[in-house]
């Protein structure tokens, strides 16, 4: 449906740039767990429609920053905007907009696949009959379409990440935080959920925001965070990231980076 | 529409959307409810091994005698069952309580939390859904114990309604103010020892407060400030079809006070922020 453009606007208002409105920025955020300091003065976008990968060790504050994106701690120190509302100050509208994926299983074991994606469309206010229908065409999307009815309890590790990755997709958020999602998977399942993901990106459109460990997860044209201890020490598209340590691969730019040890195998 | 990457006006929620969040709410602790059918019996069990071998043994001890709202010679067992169903509220409310500990470790209160709606409103809606399950339970009490004589007047079933809501909302907003300072699912056998047992045994869920005064004043005090009392009083003048304005007074400020606490505790800014990370920080 298309709206007569309101007349009180001046039909010469710039067309925000797209790329002007991050789908999500953090900005100078620090956070302390007493007198420990998770993260130190962090700063960095992602943009609409890109794969950013926040590449960081165990403990360099990957998960308090999806706490504090997702507001489940409160925001001491900087900014966290989504599509420009700020988490803290309009959280509602923040939030509408984002879908998460947390690294711990979220699902409810002993309710069917259906009913997991019912309750969360009800957290998000959407009507029954539409979250039916949505339920239907994403259980479709991921190939479950037939487990419906199953317990969630009945699933491989693999299929309850997909049903968690279309739950989040249920609201139709435009930016989506998965915060290790593969961990525990086998290689096929989680090649399966990388490109799923990527498919997102390229198709709807949607920024995403993947913390891992894991180099192999990242591919030539994607955004690169590197966090290290609290701090982000390097940004940007992950060419650049490499040439600037003056690396050849993901793995020696980060074990440049950050000195780190890194372990055969691909993992750090 | 607006392109997709403009900044959208900030457009609130419907009273639709808020409605649609409370009945999923409810409609899945109602779900989990079914599936755990050991923890509706043992709901049951509870007040009914007080009720039928515990109130039958003591009915020989304790005369009682006629205070309002009854009006005539009554057994033991009809005097404890208002204190029975308020125990069924408040080992559902700490229940919820330990669900919610449960939830934050398996991370379903992650996804609860990061609904769009005011975390108010969504703690509220959790609340209003224990509080229904518990309503399952005492009237599935009732049902029994009117087999054994537990025969309050007919419309007593529907006016002791109001006072199970308010009352159930008390006590598992209670419960969910003690949650949040509960890190570790182990500390439940904490809270039946330090809330449970006192709560309840210094009430007048199983004695009338006046024999409690005759033996020693100090702990009919403690009776008389224990909110949990007063739940006990506002069900049982309830069941009768009337109204104890002083415990209604008391439950009802009691709640908002634990409810206001509860979501005070879960507010990111203060609450969960000083904890640290749940689960594994990476």
């Amino acid at each position: 449906m298309t709206s007569p453009a309101p007349i009180t606007e001046p039909r010469e208002t710039p067309k925000p740039d797209p790329a002007a409105v991050p789908a999500l920025s953090i900005d100078g955020v620090s956070h302390s767990y007493g007198p420990r300091r998770a993260l130190i003065d962090v700063s960095f976008n992602v943009k609409p429609a890109s794969f950013t990968a926040l590449l960081g060790l165990n403990g360099a504050g990957k998960s308090t920053l999806f706490s504090l994106i997702t507001r489940l701690f409160g925001i001491q120190t900087g900014r966290v905007g989504i599509f420009g509302h700020d988490v803290s100050r309009t959280p509602g509208e923040a939030l509408r907009l984002l879908g998460v994926v947390f690294q711990p299983r979220t699902l409810d074991l002993d309710l069917s696949l259906t009913q997991n994606l019912l309750y969360h469309a009800a957290l998000h206010g959407i009507s029954r009959r539409e979250a039916a229908a949505r339920s239907a065409e994403l259980l479709a999307r991921i190939g479950l379409a037939d487990r419906a009815g199953s317990k969630v309890r009945d699933l491989s590790g693999g299929q309850m990440r997909r049903l968690e990755i279309a739950r989040a997709l249920l609201h139709r958020p435009r930016l989506l935080l998965l915060d290790e999602p593969t961990v525990g998977l086998d290689v096929k399942a989680r090649a399966d959920i990388i490109s799923h993901v990527r498919q997102l990106v390229t198709e709807q459109g949607i920024g995403v925001l993947w913390a891992t460990h894991l180099f192999d997860e990242i591919m030539a044209g994607d955004d690169l965070v590197v966090l290290h201890q609290g701090k982000v020490l390097a940004q940007g598209p992950m060419s650049r990231v490499i040439t600037e340590a003056g690396a050849q691969d993901v793995n020696t730019a980060f074990m440049r980076l950050t000195g780190a040890q890194i372990m055969p195998g691909g993992g750090a | 529409m607006s392109s997709i990457t403009t900044r959208d006006a900030p457009r609130g929620f419907s009273a639709g959307e808020y409605m649609t969040c409370l009945t999923g709410i409810v409609w899945r602790e109602g779900l989990r409810f079914l599936h755990q059918r050991e923890r509706f019996v043992s709901a049951l069990v509870r007040p009914l091994v007080w009720l039928l071998i515990f109130a039958a043994g003591f009915r020989q001890v304790l005369g009682i005698s006629i205070i309002p709202p009854y009006e005539t010679y009554i057994l033991y067992e009809v005097f404890i069952a208002p204190g029975l169903m308020a125990m069924i509220q408040l080992f559902n409310g700490m229940q919820s309580s330990l669900s919610m500990v449960y939830d934050r470790e398996m991370g379903n209160m992650r996804t609860l939390l990061v609904s769009p709606l005011p975390r108010g409103f969504l703690l509220f809606c959790k609340l209003l859904a224990g509080t229904a399950v518990s309503l399952l339970q005492v009237y599935a009490f009732l049902i029994i114990a009117w087999f054994w004589d537990i025969t309050p007047p007919p419309i007593g079933y529907l006016t002791v309604l109001p006072a199970l809501i308010l009352s159930g909302l008390m006590l598992g907003s209670l419960g969910m103010l003690i949650s949040s300072g509960i890190k570790q699912l182990e500390n439940f056998a904490g809270v039946m020892n330090f809330v449970i047992f006192p709560m309840f045994f210094a009430s007048s869920a199983l004695y009338p407060l006046w024999r409690v005064q005759e033996g020693s004043p100090y702990l009919y005090y403690v009776c008389e400030a224990n909110p949990f009392t007063h739940a006990v009083e506002l069900i049982r003048f309830a069941l009768y079809g009337q109204v104890n304005w002083i415990s209604l007074a008391v439950v009802g400020a009691c709640t908002i006070v634990f409810m206001i606490g509860a979501i005070f505790a879960y507010d990111p800014s203060r609450g969960l922020a000083r904890r640290g990370p749940a689960g594994g920080e990476g």
